[in-house]
């Protein structure tokens, strides 16, 4: 008896050995910016620009939080609501929003992202305008509310009814195009912490939009970094709420599962 | 914290030497016959414009810095000056200068004893890889500068 | 635009010297980048002056040039005399100010 107890101890001991290896294959160690083999582009960024980040008073994103949280509170539209009319003056029942978005939304029959979901909200609700995708307005909002999920890992859905939406969206990711016929995947799977003219690939993970970039001085959208990135490979770029770029958004959510919430985060 | 320097006056030969890199910090110098930068000149210029005809000390004054800067928009940047801050021995100013920008001039902080302490941080644009030069006023009249070397790359990758 | 966060300590001892963070949200458009389109330059507007008071008197101020970054953020130090507010003020090249105000706590 004592014999084949002991046997058990040492196969789950080796078991453990065996998934602390494996990498991506099991749970893999899961820090504050990593999750297994997934890593936020923070950790590619240099001590100094993290620091920045880190200070919520230094970081500059934050003045989009603020605003954002300003226009929440703020009556709009011809019903005389504000989102917080309806969403309550604490917020609570929106605070894991970043963890699930783009959602799939069965009236449109296709995925749905934040900034689509806020302008639906805005119209039918609210009587108010949408907002334009990579405006002031729209990026404090979508700041705001991402920012309340801080610290969350995503977690997005990708059974059921995203399912084909999931697989347009890596499809594209895997894709060739452009004049450089260069793929996301060539940058983001086969060369993160490489070098590219001067700057340091990352894994082109999507958990800290909209991400306050020093190169725009300002927050952006991921659409706007999508655009971007196809520009750079001589594409032309699909537009904003584009159904091409909220596929690929759910796969990259999808693609940064477990990797915590940042927004704003600090990127070069 | 850097290790504390003792202050000293340029000596000819030092500011000859330091001349060969390209900077010549010391205003009742700039008649040397050495070459010097453009750059250097103008940030010379534009030290002199703000303490007017003084001798600068090495010492006092520190600077904080990147190695390489991950952009040159945003480029964090911190001092202290080593100062009791009373009412009688204080820092009035200090001066930060950017060598290889359009125009040297970065920002001017004004103290009072009522800081009790000199150390700022803030951050600044750089054009290019160059030299920062940071110049502390001294409530004496006495004046401290210090040099430090930042890279800056421009990324042509990014949308 | 929410204009300006400052961050202060909860509360400071009296005598202590205790860091002020500030930022504010600004373009800082430096006179320097032209218009894609028009080839024309774009005007400069920074702001060009923060001032600082506490206990009745300016205790810090800064002189800023195009140098500066966007969403300029500074962080100094101020000793701790009494309780009470601490004013800020960012002035515009073209006269316009933005203010804040903070309390500052002081024990003993």
């Amino acid at each position: 008896m004592r014999k084949s107890y002991q046997g058990i101890w040492t196969l789950a001991a080796l078991a453990v050995a065996f998934s602390a290896f494996a990498g991506t294959a099991f749970a893999g160690e899961v820090t504050k910016y990593q999750a297994g083999e997934r890593r936020s582009g923070y950790t590619y960024a240099k001590k100094e620009t993290q620091m920045i980040q880190d200070d919520d008073l230094a970081n500059p994103g934050y003045l989009w939080v603020d605003e954002g949280e300003a226009l929440w509170n703020k009556v709009d539209g011809k019903a005389g609501n504000s989102c917080a009319s309806c969403h309550g003056g604490k917020v609570v029942r929106l605070n894991d929003v970043a963890t699930r978005y783009p959602v799939y939304n069965a009236k449109l029959g296709k995925m749905q992202s934040l900034e689509q979901r806020i302008n639906q909200e805005r119209q039918e609700k609210m009587g108010a305008k949408p907002y334009k995708w990579e405006s002031k307005q729209m990026l404090s909002l979508t700041t705001y509310i991402r920012n309340l999920s801080k610290g969350k890992p995503v977690n997005v859905s990708i059974d059921g009814p995203a399912i084909p939406f999931f697989e347009k969206g890596k499809k594209f990711y895997f894709q060739r195009r452009g004049q450089l016929d260069m793929a996301c995947a060539h940058c983001h799977v086969d060369n993160p912490g490489g070098i590219i003219r001067a700057n340091t690939l990352t894994q082109g993970q999507s958990n800290g939009f909209p991400v306050y970039r020093l190169k725009w001085q300002k927050p952006g959208s991921i659409h706007r970094r999508f655009r971007g990135c196809n520009k750079q490979v001589r594409a032309k770029p699909y537009g904003y709420g584009s159904d091409e770029y909220v596929n690929l958004e759910l796969y990259l959510a999808w693609r940064g599962r477990g990797l915590q919430v940042e927004t704003p985060a600090i990127r070069n | 914290m850097a290790d504390k320097l003792k202050p000293h006056t340029y000596e000819r030969r030092e500011v000859l030497a330091l001349a060969g890199t390209g900077v010549i910090a010391v205003a009742g110098i700039s008649l040397f016959p050495v070459t010097a930068s453009a750059d250097a000149a103008a940030v010379s210029k534009a030290v002199m414009k703000r303490i007017g005809d003084k001798s600068t000390k090495s010492g006092r004054i520190t600077l904080e810095l990147p190695q390489i800067a991950e952009n040159g928009n945003t480029v964090p940047i911190g001092f202290e000056v080593d100062s009791p801050m009373t009412d009688s021995d204080y820092v009035k100013a200090v001066h930060i200068f950017a060598e290889k920008n359009p125009s040297p001039e970065v920002a001017t902080f004004r103290f009072t004893p009522a800081n009790g302490k000199a150390k700022v941080s803030t951050r600044m644009r750089l054009l290019k890889s160059q030299n920062i030069v940071a110049v502390a006023e001294m409530s004496d009249g006495s004046v401290y500068m210090v040099k430090k070397a930042v890279k800056v790359t421009i990324g042509g990758c990014g949308g | 635009m929410a204009k300006a966060r400052v961050k202060v300590p909860k509360s400071v001892k009296k005598g202590q010297a205790f860091l002020v963070k500030t930022l504010i949200s600004h373009k800082m458009e430096t006179g320097l980048r032209k218009n894609k389109k028009t080839g024309k330059k774009i005007p400069r507007k920074i702001i060009n002056k923060f001032v600082c008071t506490y206990d009745g008197k300016e205790v810090f101020s800064s002189d800023w040039h195009p140098a500066v970054s966007a969403n300029p953020y500074l962080a100094f130090y101020v000793k701790a005399t009494k309780s009470g507010p601490m004013n800020f003020k960012w002035t515009d090249d073209d006269g316009k100010v933005t203010k804040k105000s903070v309390k500052i706590s002081v024990s003993g």
